[in-house]
């Protein structure tokens, strides 16, 4: 217990130096606030405005975690396939590079045009970010099951759904969650991204908003409330990783 | 030395528990030139006994124990176990691999059930049969514990007792203590000689470790470099129960020289 404190300590010392140099340097050579508020400009923008910045993440976060949710629903049964038919894998993997190659930024106003200026579109876009990564990481998973775990499932007579689901699947689960905790940090930028192409709501707005005003303060604590919701994301996922895996804990005591 | 030879005591039975006769295997090699592994192998294992191929490392008797076992197919040749030819594995086999191959996300008392899982036999008399299987190894209190808390020499004594939870009639073994210490080692020999008086399985154990071979065994199948052939089929008359005395008789000695000189170490 006292070396996740120690280990918490580290970081935490890392942000206060860089929040203190930040807050002379602004000051010793009085730097305008729209270009570069303090640490404390932007504090204040934040304690002021919460209720506006409270309001605004809403939209983002279910924009996010939907999108998430979507990439995990359909892909983890795409990886399993592409994972277990060649056919599929030499069909569809190709494609799924070749769409990934596409700049998500650009095929955002299409997807607008598509699902209008609503939480759709938004949603539409944080799968397609989220997507990529979930799929990957779980194909690699339910290929780098242990060839001696699969042998004993053979020599056991085992059925392929009893290997998938005792074996190959079981097996992925640390792949899958390595895959979903960058998925659910783009999902936010993906939902950011459709907000920022044409949106009424959502932190990106908010942002886009106060940046056209020259409101420098608040378009910072802005950033910092996404900041915070893309960590929150995180580490959601990795206390459900820890709840799911209690083994992979259990080596380290 | 390809004779029909009758192994562990005369049995009462007409046929022997294990029949291999004149079982050869073939692989394509590199640039397609078929690449013989093992060639014409023939030997019987009596019901009850423990047979130990002993070999040099990669000389194919990994691939003979999985002809057994019905993993890999013979290219030719006769392979019966209980009367019946061997294709494919059966639920009366079990098998001990080198490494444990724990599942590392179940708890020590899953991974002994998990044959009893996939063969739709799990309940509460085999939950019991499993805590009794993991007492008798020695772990008593690590029912719940995870393979990443065990040493490899526990984690081979989990996997030993996954592989008897379903009362196998046959047990293979591919050299299941070799990434063991040595003293890790002699330990689980004795245990495997012990529950092998409780259980009576027929047994089947890869090792090149010339000592285990002659400590734990009925009869030793020394196997040549590749393509594997039978060079001697040693019968161990030392009695039992055996422990680590016998291991300075003079007999176990002159099984030594015998397993020595048919693998080509000594004159």
């Amino acid at each position: 217990m006292t070396r996740h404190i120690k280990n918490g300590i580290y970081p935490l010392i890392g942000i206060a130096v860089i929040v203190i140099v930040w807050q002379i340097y602004t000051q010793a050579f009085d730097i305008s606030r729209i270009v570069l508020p303090s640490p404390t400009d932007i504090l204040w923008a934040s304690v002021a405005n919460w209720k506006t910045l409270l309001r605004e993440s809403w939209p983002t976060f279910f924009e996010s975690v939907l999108g998430f949710g979507l990439a995990i629903v359909i892909g983890i049964p795409f990886a399993v396939c592409v994972a277990t038919s060649r056919v599929l894998n030499l069909t569809l993997y190709p494609i799924l590079i070749a769409t990934q190659s596409i700049p998500k930024v650009a095929v955002a106003p299409i997807i607008l045009v598509w699902f209008g200026l609503g939480m759709e579109s938004k949603l539409v876009i944080a799968f397609l970010v989220a997507f990529f990564p979930i799929v990957v990481d779980t194909a690699a998973g339910m290929r780098a099951t242990p060839p001696g775990l699969l042998e004993l499932a053979r020599s056991l007579r085992a059925t392929a759904l009893q290997v998938f689901v005792k074996v190959q699947f079981p097996a992925a689960l640390p792949f899958i969650f390595a895959g979903s905790k960058v998925a659910v940090t783009l999902a936010v930028i993906g939902a950011v991204i459709g907000e920022f192409i044409g949106a009424h709501e959502g932190l990106g707005n908010l942002l886009l908003a106060a940046n056209s005003q020259l409101d420098g303060p608040l378009a910072w604590a802005a950033l910092v409330w996404l900041s915070a919701l893309g960590i929150a994301l995180f580490a959601a996922i990795a206390l459900i990783e820890r709840v799911v895996m209690p083994w992979s804990e259990a080596g380290h005591h | 030395m390809n004779a029909h030879q009758e192994i562990r005591g005369q049995t009462n039975h007409s046929l022997p528990f294990g029949h291999f006769k004149n079982v050869s295997k073939c692989f394509s090699g590199p640039s397609g030139t078929p690449l013989v592994a093992i060639e014409n192998v023939t030997f019987d294992v009596a019901a009850g006994s423990l047979v130990t191929l002993l070999g040099p490392s990669g000389c194919g008797k990994t691939t003979f124990l999985k002809i057994v076992g019905g993993l890999v197919p013979a290219t030719s040749g006769i392979v019966q176990i209980n009367g019946r030819d061997v294709i494919e594995p059966h639920e009366d086999f079990g098998v001990v691999f080198q490494q444990a191959n724990l599942m590392p996300w179940r708890t020590i008392l899953d991974n002994v059930l998990f044959p009893m899982e996939i063969l739709h036999r799990r309940d509460s008399v085999a939950v019991r049969r499993a805590q009794e299987l993991l007492a008798s190894v020695g772990l008593e209190g690590f029912e719940r514990s995870y393979p990443s808390q065990l040493s490899g020499g526990m984690q081979q004594r989990v996997a030993l007792c996954r592989a008897l939870i379903h009362r196998p009639k046959l047990l293979l073994m591919d050299e299941p203590f070799g990434a063991l210490d040595e003293l890790t080692r002699m330990e689980m020999q004795d245990l495997l000689l012990d529950i092998r008086a409780k259980t009576n399985a027929t047994t089947i154990f890869v090792t090149h470790s010339i000592s285990e071979a002659i400590y734990i065994s009925d009869i030793v199948a020394v196997f040549s470099k590749r393509p594997a052939r039978i060079v001697d089929l040693i019968p161990i008359n030392l009695p039992y129960p055996r422990s680590a005395e016998i291991r300075y008789l003079h007999e176990f000695t002159e099984l030594e020289h015998r397993a020595g000189r048919a693998l080509g170490i000594t004159r």
